[in-house]
């Protein structure tokens, strides 16, 4: 297969990747404010723990009191499914807004879920790539297209443990004081590189489907595509993990170089958004480089620059990348392979 | 251009503790660059200085040493 005539078509695919409720009359029956007794609807916490199991994201745009409201889904045991429960005040579409923001992906990958009209109209007027659906008629609700992801794996199941991990980092990260490497080396962090495997394949389509930021090219492969890569005498196609003290990360990186006669080619190197402030992108980057290095090759990139990747542009250039080629929006890099940089100390990377 | 100079000193020593930086050394000599840090930096040229960095002044010599960096901020803003 030529990988070269890939193009972009992320929006086809599109999924939704978190569903935000409403409280009263939607998640329990009853106005909490008016009523302390509220009754939990049973469908919805199926429909809450079927998403969860999908690895559909959630959290709670809900006017009450946050204390009151907080301690009566502890009370029904559901309180752990939500990230960032914003119970507030405030309108429900700058509470999507805050909500897209702490988790770190795009709002037009939400789903906005509310039994009064207006608050729908209210989000669908300031994000209308929000998909706002009718609390009191979610039959089908899980049979939608954009509810479904193409795979379930591993990674996905654990999605919401490890964005509560990542919650606590934060924490953790917010209040510690110091230079930046004292405080990733503090993580104790491990970074593994390998060779994907045939388990790993589910993974690394949804990777290229689901990463927008730290994403070199946005070229979507999907799992027989893969598979034949990571077969291929002319591929190389790399999987890389990260896990610390917290938790493990799940696998967050994927690379696939094209291993020419005299040229390698990284087509597409990504990483997951939850691993910005990692500084393992540049790890990567340095890995692949030193594999060319010792294979004798000459080392270039493709790059297709968006709106929303330019921190993998600086990532290139400051790894010292010089662009050789624009063939339209398409960018070519080369790396002379002369100032190869050692792994940093913070991080324990084994290579696979 | 030497107030300038004071700002990118002092976010510089953020992330180089303990080193007295001059300002002709070579920032990327002192240890592993990683792609956070290298937005930072550029977030901070632009968050600081109020210019907008363009693909073709994102070299690694532009942002090599203090000196430099003083430079293009002043090139930009000219």
């Amino acid at each position: 297969m030529e990988a070269t005539q890939k193009t972009k078509k992320k929006d086809d695919k599109k999924t939704i990747k978190c569903v935000v409720w409403d409280l009263d009359n939607t998640v329990w029956d009853g106005v909490l404010l008016e009523d302390e007794n509220v009754i939990l609807k049973a469908d919805v916490v199926e429909i809450i723990k079927e998403l969860d199991e999908r690895g559909i994201l959630q959290s709670i745009a809900s006017k009450n009191n946050h204390d009151d409201a907080m301690r009566k889904l502890e009370e029904f045991g559901i309180a752990d499914y939500f990230l960032y429960p914003q119970i507030n005040w405030n309108s429900k579409a700058s509470s999507c807004e805050q909500i897209a923001k702490l988790i770190n992906i795009g709002i037009d990958t939400f789903a906005f879920v509310d039994d009064q009209p207006f608050e729908r109209e209210e989000v669908a007027f300031n994000h209308p790539q929000v998909l706002c659906l009718d609390a009191l008629n979610l039959d089908g609700m899980l049979d939608l297209d954009v509810m479904i992801p193409r795979f379930i794996t591993d990674d996905s199941k654990k999605r919401r443990q490890m964005y509560m991990a990542d919650i606590e980092r934060k924490k953790v990260e917010e209040e510690f004081v110091g230079p930046t490497d004292e405080f990733l080396a503090s993580l104790d962090m491990t970074f593994t590189i390998d060779p994907a495997k045939e388990e790993d394949l589910k993974r690394a389509e949804e990777l290229t489907q689901r990463t927008n930021q730290l994403n070199t090219t946005g070229y979507t492969y999907n799992y027989d595509e893969l598979d034949e890569f990571r077969q291929s005498d002319d591929h190389l196609l790399l999987i890389a993990g990260l896990e610390d003290k917290y938790g493990t990360y799940g696998k967050i990186g994927l690379a696939l170089v094209e291993t020419g006669e005299e040229v390698w080619k990284i087509k597409l190197l990504l990483l997951s958004c939850r691993v910005m402030s990692r500084g393992v992108g540049s790890i990567l980057i340095n890995h692949i480089l030193q594999s060319a290095k010792a294979a004798g090759k000459r080392l270039q990139a493709e790059f297709l620059q968006t709106d929303r990747n330019r921190m993998m542009y600086i990532t290139y250039k400051f790894a010292d990348f010089k662009e050789v080629d624009k063939q339209g929006d398409l960018i070519i890099f080369e790396n002379d392979l002369t100032r190869l940089q050692p792994f940093p100390e913070y991080v324990n990377v084994q290579i696979g | 251009m030497e107030a300038n100079k004071v700002k990118i000193r002092e976010f510089l020593s953020r992330h180089f503790k303990n080193h007295d930086l001059k300002d002709d050394e070579d920032i990327f000599a002192l240890g592993f660059v990683n792609s956070l840090f290298a937005m930072q930096l550029v977030m901070f040229v632009e968050g600081e200085f109020g210019i907008r960095v363009e693909n073709e002044d994102l070299d690694l010599a532009n942002f090599r040493t203090v000196d430099a960096i003083a430079t293009l901020v002043e090139k930009k803003a000219a």
